[in-house]
């Protein structure tokens, strides 16, 4: 296999195409440095267009009560007190004008009848706060940012997968990349980097989330020394398609319970009644997701396995304005006309609230040119993850990565990179080219099969443990792994690389939902029903000296006395 | 669906050193409710993990599992096996270049995504910006468009001949902004010269192959054709055109 392959400079590097990579782009560009955006799939097809309801912002325009202190203190409380205080705060602040400044880029939004942005309930925002385009918004703002970047000086090599970081000191100095299309190698060098490359969605096998949630950032920021945060935080979406098998955790908007939709048991019973008497439906999402479980789990579920959810007594014309994409997705996929029938609902893997550790107000990782935003990065969202906050997670936190990234980068020099650190990572691809290598795709099935099985909405020690054993084992038939054929579009070659990436995204899951030995948020053990107070923590991992996976628990930053105001106070029982 | 098992008939070729396609045979094991990029993925994941296909998000909103199944252009991850029948062909899109196997080569729609004036908002609204919930409809339709190409890969001014037509998908890119209410731009004229907007014969191909039901001939190609003919439709230069030739023939 050829060793060659060709560099590519420039100020600053986002690895990762969606909301907020492009919204970096767009930051980096303004600011006047030279940037390059790579992507995994091709543009604008990003994870981003897959997110439904809306973007959180409060605008105020329906609720007029609302405002950033409101914001604030559903994120915080929903989060479970474990959130970062200031990023919640910064994107409670500039959410609005993120909103509108996609607005001002051509974005289209649902209107009030007297032509202001409309916004819809989701569940746990106090107001009506969701800006929304129908049940399209993902596609809308992806849409939109894409076309920004298309008619800008910005340069993207789309199905450019980055197989590693360049390391030199405490700094990233590039970055190894496959174009897929040709099977040619590029060595990215840069001054500052984003990485915003999505959640690892995918090491579950039941999950809504995209071919390409594999957590390769994770991974790569991983091998590159940068810490990590609160990894057992893992949102399971209450409602995903059931049947047909093959459309098994497709999401179903929580728009639908936003515009009405009530969800019942086999016995015609509407359980959330009994599981949160006041926000019902509403409710967050872990809480929702925990009722559909054990009504399931307690037999009061469907014969595929799911819960109903039931939005016909609005009518026919209001589903089809209100909720056009899941109208047509019950109706193609599963031949269910939702204006007369009710859905099957059960949870599905959703987001993930861990991810790359950011400094709040740069979004700086601990290396010192390497920026994290969205899904990717953490402390935002706690320990649950409110509808429509990702949408506006993106928005703000790309922009600032992006503006901090340019920053670095115009007060940096390049590094130059010697041929020999390329090669070697060439040479690591070129190693997965062997005649008698085991199919990555069945070690895949084996971990996704296994993180849903023991990892899942409701954990224990003993589950957990076996989860780890599975994952160390499979860490060692890894090395075994192998494709045949050329390097150009070679799917098993890519099965092998996301692979070493998703075990380092299991193996992190597990052991901090190991340690934490209480129930909080999205993370639930059967073991330890309860809230703890002394886990007002968050637990950090990262690659130790030794080569192995070591974990550091500590405090959550405590907000200032006034902002205290804006929560309710934390209550155990 | 009886049948318990697939035969599957995949397109494969690599271009650059294949120089015609062959296609293979493939038994795919059947499950209820299966789609044709469920039974795809399964050839590519226990049979032969070199086959090139391109997916994502498989719930028909990223629009990049395009393909020919059974000679019509669809979305793999929407084509539900038990409609079609259990021997199914699967090729590549056709208007596209070929990359490797199902693979295309679609980044030409970038260049002329580029070349199309983009939203320019009126100037001097007051902020923020108020719009009748009734104008948002119109390109609201649009804005379903997932770009998945396969308007592109019907047209067959786009698949069989060099025009410089942009194809369906970039005209409902520009209707999109060209209806967006607080937009400035008239992009009709330039499609018209620019995008070869005339070579299209309103067939209505592209408006049935569309996964998002986007009238695409209707409401985006017809009314921008209208809208030049409009701007070209000018009486007095016509009457003067009439009377010179009338001059011409009495000569």
């Amino acid at each position: 296999m050829p060793e060659d392959y060709e560099t590519i400079e420039s100020d600053v590097l986002v690895i990762g195409a969606g909301g907020a990579g492009l919204r970096a782009a767009i930051a980096i560009n303004d600011s006047g440095q030279k940037v390059i955006v790579v992507s995994k799939s091709l543009l604008g097809k990003a994870h981003t267009v897959m997110a439904e309801g809306g973007v959180a912002a409060s605008l105020g325009n329906v609720d007029p009560q609302d405002n950033w202190t409101v914001h604030y203190g559903d994120i915080i409380e929903e989060g479970v007190y474990i959130s970062s205080w200031k990023m919640a705060e910064i994107l409670a602040k500039e959410a609005p004008s993120r909103v509108l400044e996609l607005e001002s880029y051509g974005a289209l939004f649902d209107r009030t009848p007297d032509g202001r942005i409309m916004q819809r309930a989701f569940g746990a925002h106090t107001y009506r706060r969701l800006a929304h385009l129908g049940d399209r918004t993902g596609l809308e703002i992806i849409k939109t940012l894409e076309h920004q970047v298309i008619h800008r000086d910005i340069t993207f090599f789309d199905e450019m997968y980055i197989t590693n970081l360049i390391k030199e000191g405490n700094r990233i100095v590039g970055a190894v990349g496959i174009k897929m299309n040709t099977g040619k190698i590029f060595l990215f060098n840069a001054k500052a980097f984003v990485i915003a490359t999505g959640g690892s969605g995918r090491v579950f096998k039941i999950t809504s989330n995209s071919w390409e949630s594999t957590g390769d950032g994770i991974g790569m920021a991983y091998r590159a020394g940068v810490k990590l945060r609160d990894m057992e935080m893992i949102q399971f979406h209450p409602t995903g398609m059931v049947y047909p098998p093959g459309v098994r955790g497709l999401l179903v908007t929580e728009g639908v319970r936003g515009e009405g939709g009530i969800l019942l048991n086999t016995k015609g019973e509407r359980f959330m009644l009994r599981y949160s008497p006041e926000k019902k439906e509403l409710d967050a999402r872990d809480v929702v997701a925990r009722a559909n479980y054990r009504e399931i789990l307690e037999g009061r579920g469907t014969e595929h396995g799911g819960v109903y959810l039931d939005i016909t007594h609005k009518g026919a014309d209001f589903i089809k304005h209100k909720l056009p994409a899941m109208y047509q997705q019950f109706m193609e996929f599963a031949g269910v006309d939702i204006t007369k029938e009710k859905m099957e609902v059960a949870p599905t893997v959703h987001y993930m609230m861990g991810g790359i550790e950011v400094e709040a107000e740069t979004e700086k990782t601990n290396l010192d040119n390497l920026f994290a935003a969205g899904e990717v990065a953490s402390g935002l969202h706690g320990a649950n993850r409110l509808g429509g906050n990702s949408l506006s997670d993106i928005l703000v936190f790309g922009k600032i990565a992006g503006e901090n990234a340019a920053r670095i980068a115009k007060n940096s020099d390049m590094i130059k990179i010697s041929a020999e650190k390329v090669k070697k990572e060439i040479r690591y691809i070129n190693s997965f080219f062997k005649e008698d290598g085991k199919n990555p795709y069945d070690l895949i099935d084996k971990l996704t099969t296994c993180m849903s099985d023991n990892v899942g909405i409701v954990r224990d020690a003993e589950h957990l443990k076996k989860a780890l054993e599975i994952i160390s084992e499979l860490k060692k038939e890894f090395k075994e792994v192998g494709t045949k054929g050329m390097i150009k579009y070679n799917h098993g070659l890519l099965g092998c690389l996301e692979l070493s990436n998703m075990l380092v995204s299991c193996e992190a899951i597990t052991n901090c939902a190991l340690m934490r030995e209480e129930s909080r948020g999205a993370h639930t053990r059967s073991d330890f029903p309860k809230k703890d107070k002394k886990w007002i923590r968050n637990i950090i991992t990262e690659l130790g000296e030794d080569g192995k996976m070591k974990f550091e628990v500590k405090p959550v930053d405590e907000m200032p006395s006034e902002y205290k105001n804006y929560v309710k106070p934390e209550v155990y029982s | 669906m009886t049948e318990k098992e697939i035969e599957l008939k995949i397109m494969r070729q690599d271009p650059e050193t294949e120089k015609g396609p062959r296609y293979e045979n493939y038994k795919v094991p059947y499950v209820d409710g299966m789609v044709v990029l469920d039974a795809v993925r399964y050839v590519q994941e226990h049979t032969d993990p070199t086959l090139a296909i391109r997916w994502n998000c498989k719930a028909a909103k990223c629009g990049s599992c395009s393909a020919e199944i059974n000679g019509m252009p669809k979305l793999m991850c929407k084509t539900r096996v038990d409609t079609i029948g259990n021997k199914i062909t699967v090729s590549p899109m056709a208007a596209f270049p070929l990359i490797k196997d199902l693979v295309t080569d679609v980044s030409k729609n970038w260049e002329t995504t580029r070349k199309i004036p983009m939203f320019t908002p009126k100037e001097n609204m007051e902020k923020p910006w108020r719009i009748n919930p009734k104008d948002v409809e119109r390109s609201k339709e649009f804005k379903k468009c997932i770009e998945c190409g396969l308007c592109m890969d019907v047209c067959h001014v786009v698949r069989e001949h060099y025009t410089p037509y942009f194809g369906p998908m970039h005209i409902v890119k520009a209707a999109s902004w060209d209806m967006h209410p607080l937009d400035s731009v008239d992009r009709s004229k330039y499609l018209n010269k620019e995008g070869g907007l005339g070579y299209c014969n309103i067939t209505k191909c592209c408006t049935e192959v569309c996964p998002e039901h986007i009238h695409i001939t209707d409401n985006a190609i017809i009314p921008e054709k209208e809208r030049v003919v409009d701007l070209q439709y000018d009486p007095i230069a016509m009457l003067i055109k009439g009377i010179r030739k009338k001059e011409k023939v009495m000569k």
